[in-house]
């Protein structure tokens, strides 16, 4: 009997090879579906469904999307991505939720030399021989940062008070407001950190206060966030406040109610589509995927992850348009000529950002990938 | 840092040492009758929070799924080992215990899904609600070991407290909660603002103490608890059945988690996980207790929470670096004073 499954089995993994060398082009997309990065991960499927069925076709050549569940375990991420690669013999990968997942899959990529779409940051070496074989689709933290200090500069706020989380997404927004600081943006005067399960920010707040800065940077996350927003209005910090794309969460808006009001936080395009103005790189791409996103997903995409994923999408197609002409899909020479393509194309609009990648970078994007917005009666609003 | 600073940190301060005391309360109270350190007890508080916000917000909240599976599981152990032992004829008796009446609180939680109930019956249904879960896992988990040794009984409550945060991230989700306050309002004592939900955390923190203080002195229950506390032979001699003392003291702790847990909701965003550092801190007071004495423990826990305060004014980032580091003077100290008493004597 374990004989004839495996036999079974065996003649399926053929079968599925044969058909990923037919005139199609494989697509192999991991993403959190369980487990805690899970909340994150349905919003990259539901990106992923609307940017399938906004096209699954490259100059007449087919597309076919395999999707895997890595259960927030970035182990899993790595097997997903060999079985994508060795038995379904994909020309692309797009993943996943999970920054460590997503470092796994990339150095799978990098190693049987297959172009990953990466829809979170990256953090991995970049190959000594020639050049890494994916890209991350995201805004780097610093940028996220350096957005909104511009904006603070500009606004002629000089000094800012810091609390953020003692993890080390704190440590890059307090790095980023440093750097930031450095060439001539707002000074950083304190340093204050608090845990997500902490009970209590009275004292960091107390601290901020007797600071006296004129602005408050919040380098929390999510729900989490809020805290120090209600305790410094509590203490009679009047001040703006002002943070990154991490507080674009409804949990957040919901808890720090009154006191969260007025926010001003960087934010990708995508999140305030219909506000952008006509000639906004972002608008016509943007309406595209909402109008997408809602046809088969119902409801608003009203977070910023999805976009990531239909970004990577974006970006591939246009590489693929470029590369069906030099090699046939599910060759090793059109991954090749995949990669090439995502170096040569310029200036691909997403609905985040405009995309120039290099072989010396994972990342590709630039200040024009982030807007500033800001909570007006729970509701983000564009702030150009 | 000046006189008002101080003021306000020493406030906020003794506000979080009042859930600790809650809890380390809590903590003492089971390992003395039961020997088991129960690491998911700040769990529990934590899970009374989400199970608040899950009511205040219309939703079903999970602790009902949670205590249905607990009380099949518990049902079905009790009459698989009554059954075993050939006393059929307590087969009711038992399902009414371990399984309708734990259920009945869930039950009308799940008929009223849906409709906003008035403040003190939400209250009172979350407290219902959560009261079976800390006796029901001891039915399941802990009665079988009953008579390990206190090691192997800490090992399984870590593991169990893996167990239910896990099922806390099933049943309750990723994201954190934070639920209306109770009372707002704010007073000004000697120009240094103290909010209503500090003084309502304290008033209830100094009411169970002292309700508990009653309890152990003058009623029964109490006294037969006390006594199987300092010696269970003897106290099982005397016709007091462990078992049920054990139950007892799992419900008695339950109400200082519930309400320590209702009391942080409006206080703190909860999230799935959070119980585990409060009963954290909570249980360095109890140590500071040397896990015996509640007046003690009381004590420390309000010294963690205001050496916490302190601790985040002076340098936040190595805030429970502070008071963690505080448990091995404490340990110490508490080694060479305390009179041992050895392991081998129970046996």
């Amino acid at each position: 009997m374990r004989k004839l499954s495996f036999g079974v089995s065996a003649l399926a993994g053929l079968l599925l090879a044969g058909t990923a060398h037919a005139q199609e082009i494989t697509v192999g997309f991991v993403t959190s579906l369980s487990g805690p990065a899970s909340s994150i991960g349905l919003n990259y499927e539901k990106g992923m469904n609307a940017a399938y069925a906004y096209k699954d076709e490259v100059s007449g050549v087919k597309i076919k999307l395999i999707k895997l569940d890595d259960g927030s375990d970035p182990s899993q991420a790595t097997k997903n991505a060999r079985k994508l690669v060795e038995q379904d013999k994909v020309d692309v990968m797009i993943g996943t939720s999970s920054a460590p997942g997503t470092n796994a899959m990339m150095t799978i990529a990098n190693e049987l030399k297959v172009p990953f779409f990466a829809v979170s940051p990256v953090n991995v070496p970049i190959p000594a021989d020639g050049h890494p074989w994916g890209v991350s689709m995201v805004q780097t933290p610093q940028l996220m940062v350096k957005v909104i200090a511009d904006r603070m500069k500009r606004d002629g706020i000089k000094s800012v008070g810091f609390i953020g989380f003692s993890d080390s997404w704190g440590d890059l927004v307090y790095n980023g407001a440093k750097a930031a600081e450095a060439n001539g943006g707002p000074k950083v005067l304190t340093n204050e950190r608090y845990a997500r399960t902490d009970t209590s920010v009275t004292a960091q707040a107390l601290k901020v206060v007797a600071a006296a800065p004129e602005g408050f940077l919040n380098g929390g996350s999510a729900t989490q966030a809020a805290l120090p927003l209600l305790e410094l209005r509590k203490l009679g910090f009047k001040g703006p406040f002002f943070g990154t794309p991490s507080l674009l969460n409804r949990d957040f808006v919901r808890i720090g109610a009154k006191a969260a009001e007025g926010t001003q936080v960087s934010a990708g395009p995508v999140v305030v589509t219909s506000q952008l103005p006509d000639d906004h790189f972002a608008k016509k791409i943007g309406t595209a995927f909402h109008e997408s996103f809602k046809k088969v997903n119902g409801g608003e995409a009203d977070d910023g992850f999805s976009g990531y994923a239909f970004d990577g999408w974006v970006v591939f197609l246009e590489a693929a348009k470029v590369a069906l002409t030099k090699a046939k899909p599910g060759t090793q020479e059109f991954r090749q000529a995949l990669m090439d393509a995502i170096y040569a194309n310029k200036d691909v609009a997403g609905v985040h950002a405009i995309y120039n990648f290099t072989p010396k970078s994972y990342f590709g994007v630039d200040e024009r990938s982030l807007v500033v917005v800001k909570l007006a009666d729970g509701k983000w609003v564009y702030q150009p | 840092m000046n006189a008002q600073i101080a003021a306000i940190l020493a406030i906020d301060g003794i506000a979080s040492g009042a859930i600790y005391v809650l809890i380390a309360i809590g903590f003492v109270l089971i390992f003395a009758v039961t020997r088991i350190i129960f690491v998911p007890f700040g769990d529990i508080a934590a899970f009374t929070a989400l199970t608040l916000a899950g009511l205040e917000n219309k939703q079903l909240p999970g602790t009902v799924g949670m205590v249905a599976v607990l009380a099949v599981m518990a049902a079905l152990i009790e009459i698989f080992s009554l059954w075993r032992k050939g006393a059929l004829d307590k087969i009711p008796r038992a399902l009414f215990f371990y399984l309708v009446l734990p259920l009945i609180p869930a039950a009308i939680i799940w008929l009223t899904a849906g409709t906003m109930l008035p403040t003190p019956l939400r209250l009172l249904l979350t407290v219902a609600v959560i009261l079976p879960i800390a006796p029901l896992l001891n039915r399941i988990v802990y009665q079988p070991i009953a008579d390990a040794t206190v090691l192997l009984l800490l090992v399984v409550s870590v593991a169990l407290h893996f167990a239910m945060s896990g099922l806390g991230l099933l049943f309750f989700g990723p994201e954190g909660v934070r639920t209306q306050s109770l009372v707002d309002f704010t007073t000004f004592i000697a120009g240094t603002p103290v909010s209503g939900q500090a003084m309502l955390i304290l008033g209830s923190a100094i009411f169970f103490s002292f309700l508990l203080y009653l309890f152990f002195n003058f009623t029964l229950y109490g006294k037969a608890l006390h006594a199987t506390a300092i010696n269970r032979t003897g106290a099982r001699l005397m016709g007091i059945r462990p078992q049920q003392a054990c139950t007892i003291a799992f419900l008695l702790s339950s109400v200082l988690a519930a309400v320590s847990g209702i009391l942080i909701a409006p206080v703190n965003t909860i999230f799935y996980d959070s119980g585990f550092l409060i009963g954290l801190k909570s249980f360095v007071g109890a140590i500071i207790g040397g896990m015996v004495s509640f007046p003690v423990t009381a004590i420390g826990a309000l010294f963690v929470g205001i050496l916490e305060g302190f601790a985040a004014f002076l340098s936040s980032p190595f805030k429970d670096v502070i008071v963690f580091s505080i448990l091995i003077p404490v340990l110490l100290w508490r080694s060479y004073t305390l009179v041992h008493v050895e392991e081998e004597d129970e046996e």
